[in-house]
């Protein structure tokens, strides 16, 4: 088939539409098994992407061949533009990695952590030095930069693995389950400081068990599951997608029978008492069943609530699903 | 290959390892104290000609100080979670064993000279021109060849540095007692003489003998070519097994 090159005469236009990360059929085999298969996808410039996945599903294989730690199997992997086969120098310069434990060198104090990866970047000393001293009190840590990083809690190695990763200002960032185990101040200023970057242009991917944290960041999340996509949307419409998992929560003034309230439109009632949950892809529908029940057996309604599932259910059922 | 990025990235490993592991104890024990104790268990009590066997405690001091580097960084750096973190940053394997070796070579320079230089002190050698223009570059390829070796010898390496500074003494030791250090090369004959010309060091201790005035074996362009000729399979080699075994342990 002739393929046709829509930006030719607009460089200008094909670097600003080109995507921050082009994953192409990346797969990955360890002997037998194959930890990812088959997985493409595309993250546009100064997008919050989140990367989800029960343990084991093929997350960090697949961070790790777009990092350019792991050569995949087949596949390829771009960074702005630029090859991670056959180019991996540049396309690494380009961005910055945050693991999950923070990997920096304990016998080295914040602030040499932080220059040393600036020189792995090519900045110049003036720049390591000013930028160093500028992230390391953005990040909190200005009173300890010049200690020695073994003497730091696990937050504040996190907030200088952080500084590492940023000081050459990366055009793309990725995180590996960046804010697991830490305390509340530390996840916040992490979440902050990512965030304040994602703003100012720079494209992110985070990996998180977090659900509602990537539900309430990301712009569009993947969610992989044996080393496949099962699923790439925004939250929002991967919500919307379970539209049998939207539900009407009513608390009523006395207990009542579920069997009650059975019809077409809900599929499916939870609860005891008088608080009930009911299942449905029509919340009018089964808002005007509850009513009918109400006036019959002459109740009354405390509250009432209509709940759209939320990201973690999704994923639940996604997972589940393919499990 | 940008090589920019390549050199930058070199230097920029060199530092790391400078500032990370020269401090470390390890490489005291096998660097400094290990030759030290070898030496005068080889020379006190004993009536030897210390000029004659000078050059062989040189080399050995060489040997042991430039390849004491290289088998703690990987693992070390394995064990530290810090390995797989560097392998994301604009580095590949090539450039971290280069930049391993420059770290060894360097630390090996430093302690060489201050050897060769209170050597000097104590009995001033007689160097022809020769010897002279070959001096640096026995002292260079010397410690860029061991450097190499003890990069080669933690490339298989998981996270446990103990494992691999083990094996570091079972190569080295057993290299420093068929290199002509203890048993001068002229006196060796038959199977000890092919061994001899197995290891590297006996090349470097040819080498020192022809320098310092004590009159090599081998000719002393076929020692500086069989230096450069190791120094070149220690790199390749590491190189190879490094980018099979790099997420070993991770």
């Amino acid at each position: 088939m002739k393929s046709f090159n829509i930006y030719r005469g607009h460089p200008k236009l094909a670097v600003e539409l080109m995507p921050a990360i082009e994953a192409n059929g990346l797969t990955k085999l360890f002997g037998e098994f194959k930890a990812v298969d088959d997985v493409s996808f595309e993250v546009p410039k100064g997008q919050f992407f989140g990367l989800l996945g029960p343990n084991g599903a093929g997350k960090t294989t697949t961070i790790r061949m777009m990092i350019g730690v792991l050569r995949p199997d087949q596949g390829s992997v771009s960074i702005m533009g630029i090859s991670m086969d056959k180019e991996p120098l540049l396309a690494k310069e380009r961005l910055g990695v945050i693991p999950e434990v923070g990997n920096v060198y304990p016998d080295l104090t914040a602030r040499e952590n932080l220059e040393l990866f600036g020189r792995f970047y090519g900045l110049t000393k003036r720049t390591r030095e000013e930028r160093a001293s500028a992230l390391l009190e953005e990040l909190g840590l200005g009173a300890r930069a010049d200690d020695k990083i073994k003497r730091f809690s696990k937050g504040m190695k996190q907030r200088v693995s952080i500084g590492c990763a940023i000081i050459h200002q990366p055009q793309v960032l990725f995180l590996d389950e960046p804010t697991e185990g830490l305390d509340v101040q530390s996840r916040r200023m992490i979440v902050e400081k990512v965030n304040k970057m994602n703003k100012a242009g720079c494209t992110v991917v985070l990996t998180t068990h977090n659900i509602e944290e990537a539900s309430r960041l990301c712009h569009r999340v993947c969610i992989i599951n044996h080393g496949k996509i099962v699923a790439l949307d925004t939250p929002e419409r991967l919500s919307s997608t379970f539209e049998g998992a939207r539900s009407v929560e009513v608390t009523f003034d006395r207990v009542v029978d579920c069997g009650l309230f059975s019809a077409q439109c809900i599929s499916r009632t939870e609860g005891e008492g008088n608080k009930l949950r009911f299942y449905t892809s029509d919340p009018d529908e089964a808002i005007d069943r509850i009513m009918q029940v109400r006036d019959e057996m002459g109740l009354t309604i405390i509250s009432l609530n209509t709940l759209a599932p939320s990201l973690e259910d999704v994923f639940v059922k996604l997972t589940e699903m393919g499990a | 290959m940008n090589l920019r990025i390549v050199v930058r990235g070199v230097m920029a490993t060199a530092v790391k390892d400078i500032k990370i592991y020269y401090k470390k104890p390890p490489v005291f024990i096998f660097g400094l104290i290990l030759p030290t104790f070898l030496f005068f268990a080889f020379f006190v009590g004993r009536q030897l000609d210390l000029e004659k066997y000078y050059p062989g405690f040189l080399a050995m001091a060489l040997f042991f100080t430039a390849s004491s580097v290289g088998p703690l960084i990987i693992p070390w750096e394995k064990q530290a979670g810090t390995f797989e973190r560097l392998l994301s940053l604009p580095v590949n394997i090539p450039i971290l064993v280069l930049g391993d070796t420059m770290a060894g070579a360097g630390f090996g320079l430093i302690i060489s000279l201050v050897i060769f230089a209170a050597g000097a002190l104590l009995m001033p050698f007689t160097m022809t021109l020769v010897a002279i223009a070959a001096l640096p570059l026995l002292f260079i390829l010397g410690n860029l060849c061991f450097a190499a070796l003890g990069v080669l010898l933690s490339s298989p390496a998981g996270p446990v540095p103990s494992n691999i500074m083990m094996l570091a003494a079972l190569v080295r030791f057993p290299l420093i007692f068929i290199s002509g250090i203890f048993v001068p090369l002229a006196e060796m004959t038959g199977t000890a003489r092919t061994i001899t010309m197995l290891s590297p060091l006996t090349y470097l201790v040819d080498g020192f003998n022809h320098a310092l005035g004590n009159g090599g074996d081998i000719p002393l362009a076929l020692d500086l070519l069989m230096l450069m000729a190791f120094t070149v399979v220690f790199l390749l080699t590491a190189n190879y097994i490094l980018k099979r075994k790099s997420l070993k342990g991770l």
